[in-house]
């Protein structure tokens, strides 16, 4: 039997307590600032005094022209990266998975995690060093008898980059959690498909790939919740009024018209939005994965 | 031992290059950027550098050390990395505990726990969150970088999942002995979560000085810039153009080679305790794997 005393249930809720005021802070009281979302918000006037307009800037949200645009680049952005995120981590790991060599998979291993420790502020410069107007892509293009391009500039290209250079960052931790399933799979199962003669290739479908689709369903499940995520940070760090086009995406958006523009009503309609789009999602993706592999997210 | 066919080791020729390919990929591109920080000022403007330093110098840095601005970003970013780290695991070790216990223990367990996650998955959004560091005078103040994000609710339901796995026995013979709550958590169960703690320390660490956004918004006052949000301000003219000819005179106007020195020593206390990391983050996924 437990002994339930008072006591004790007291030391619980004090050293909850630092970080339950935090969370009401910084998590809670600004989920009532969401309250500006069906205002015309005054900063002078504050939440209490300023004009209700019911759903107002919801409507206005459909109205524009930007609000398409920017739902697309969104949505484009982010499935590029969870499409990309997810096959280049798992070829990465089956291939690393085939070599013998300790010292050498421990040295690929180093460099390839390598960027996701990286800062965006720091990959943002190697990026724009890299795709500059006379940098090493375009001195590569003119070797092979190209015409260099502007690419951060170009909406033709835009895109492009940040999908790949998100998967350059990430794709090599991504891979860990791969590694670590493969490692989980029962080694007998190759040595007797050996004996009866299985090919390396025949193994990787018949026994690796199964191996680890449980890890792939539950990491796209994941994912689901990020589909109008599309990196605030790298987007931020790399993007300019040219390619707006194709690389405006929703928080980019909230930040300019928001936080520069002082529409603060209208931008955190669109925020909220976007939280309640993505909680949705999310949860569709917990009961997903419940039901797929029998795992939960949260 | 049945020797290979030659259908095998072809596919073992194809699988070693693409994994170079890729690990050259990884590399090369930083390589380059700690070769410019090394090269002469009038090679790099010209864009002669590659793999390697051309006129192997030190100037860059040398003009680096008298950069004041840089120097003082640089230990207000170090500020925040202790400040921040500690405030993360004091939280994280505080939380974990209470939460660890199942509900006949600790009767406001689960609604302590929905809360945290409701927190987890909903935000009110950057625009709300500002206000409320602004309205409470934080802006321009190293905690405006670290109290917004004092409760790092992952981290805690790792360590939870992770003090789940205490044995009870160990509680139970403390508290017969008349152990706090308090001397249970810090007298034996934070010893054996070391490694756990270290693992999430650090990566509280490489996010603290990694993070560029929270300075940029919160800081009013450039010479108040965390490292990073400084580092970010380099190239910040890319996000201004308004016409491509102007994207292929940027680079003239800078000075690449300091700017490069600046970029490569930014990432330094990164690479001192990514070692460490490496070391731990495999097991630090492990005790993350799901279960509740």
């Amino acid at each position: 039997m437990k002994r339930k005393n008072k006591a004790g249930q007291l030391e619980y809720h004090l050293m909850m307590s630092p970080g339950i005021i935090f969370l009401i802070v910084f998590s809670f009281v600004p989920m009532f600032g969401i309250l500006m979302a069906f205002q015309d918000y005054v900063p002078a006037k504050g939440i209490f005094g300023s004009a209700w307009v019911g759903l107002d800037n919801f409507k206005y949200m459909l109205e524009i022209p930007d609000s398409m645009k920017i739902l697309r680049n969104t949505v484009v952005i982010a499935l590029g990266k969870i499409i990309f995120g997810t096959i280049v981590p798992i070829i990465f790991a089956l291939l690393l998975n085939e070599i013998r060599l300790k010292w050498a998979k421990k040295s690929i291993q180093t460099i390839v995690y390598l960027p996701n420790f990286l800062s965006w502020a720091v990959v943002a410069a190697v990026v724009i060093n890299i795709f500059d107007y006379h940098g090493p892509v375009n001195q590569f293009l003119q070797f092979m008898g190209k015409d260099p391009t502007l690419f951060l500039a170009s909406n033709n290209w835009f895109r492009q980059i940040i999908i790949g250079t998100d998967v350059w960052k990430g794709f090599g931790y991504g891979a860990i959690v791969y590694l670590a399933a493969l490692t989980g799979i029962d080694p007998g199962l190759y040595e007797a498909s050996s004996i009866d003669g299985a090919s390396r290739f025949k193994q990787l479908i018949h026994i690796t790939l199964p191996g680890i689709l449980p890890t792939i369903m539950l990491i796209s499940a994941l994912n689901l919740g990020n589909i109008l995520n599309a990196g605030f940070d790298q987007i931020f760090a790399l993007y300019n009024p040219i390619v707006y086009e194709t690389g405006d995406v929703i928080d980019t958006y909230v930040y300019r018209v928001g936080l520069l523009g002082q529409q603060y009503s209208f931008a955190t309609a669109v925020g909220l939005l976007k939280s309640v789009v993505s909680l949705t999602l999310l949860l569709s993706a917990n009961q997903l994965s419940i039901k797929l592999v029998k795992m939960r997210i949260f | 031992m049945k020797s290979k066919t030659f259908g095998s080791r072809f596919a073992d020729i194809c699988i070693w290059m693409v994994l170079l390919l890729l690990t050259a990929l990884c590399f090369l591109p930083l390589l380059n950027m700690v070769s410019i920080s090394f090269s002469d000022k009038s090679a790099a403007q010209a864009n002669l550098v590659g793999l390697l330093p051309v006129h192997f110098n030190t100037n860059a840095y040398q003009l680096l050390l008298k950069d004041t601005q840089f120097w003082r970003s640089f230990l207000i970013s170090i500020e925040r990395v202790a400040i921040g780290t500690a405030i993360n695991l004091m939280i994280t070790v505080l939380m974990a505990f209470p939460l660890s216990k199942n509900k006949n223990d600790f009767r406001a367990r689960n609604i302590y726990m929905n809360l945290m996650i409701f927190a987890m998955l909903f935000s009110g959004g950057m625009i709300p969150i500002f206000m409320v560091v602004k309205n409470l005078g934080l802006i321009d103040s190293i905690w405006a970088l670290v109290l917004p994000g004092a409760v790092p609710i992952f981290n805690v339901i790792l360590l939870m999942n992770f003090f789940k796995s205490v044995p009870e026995a160990l509680e139970e013979a403390a508290i017969i002995d008349g152990a706090s709550k308090m001397r249970v958590l810090f007298g034996i169960f934070l010893p054996i979560s070391l490694p756990a703690l270290a693992t999430i320390g650090l990566f509280s660490m490489v996010g603290h000085w990694n993070d560029y956004f929270s300075g940029l918004l919160y800081m009013n006052s450039s010479s108040n810039y965390p490292l990073q949000t400084y580092i970010q301000q380099l190239s910040v003219d890319i996000t201004k153009i308004t016409d491509p000819s102007q994207l292929k005179s940027l680079a003239s106007v800078s000075n690449k080679t300091l700017n490069a020195a600046k970029i490569v020593v930014s990432i330094i206390p990164v690479l001192l305790v990514y070692p460490f990391l490496q070391r731990y983050f495999v097991s630090g996924l492990v005790i993350g794997s799901v279960k509740e």
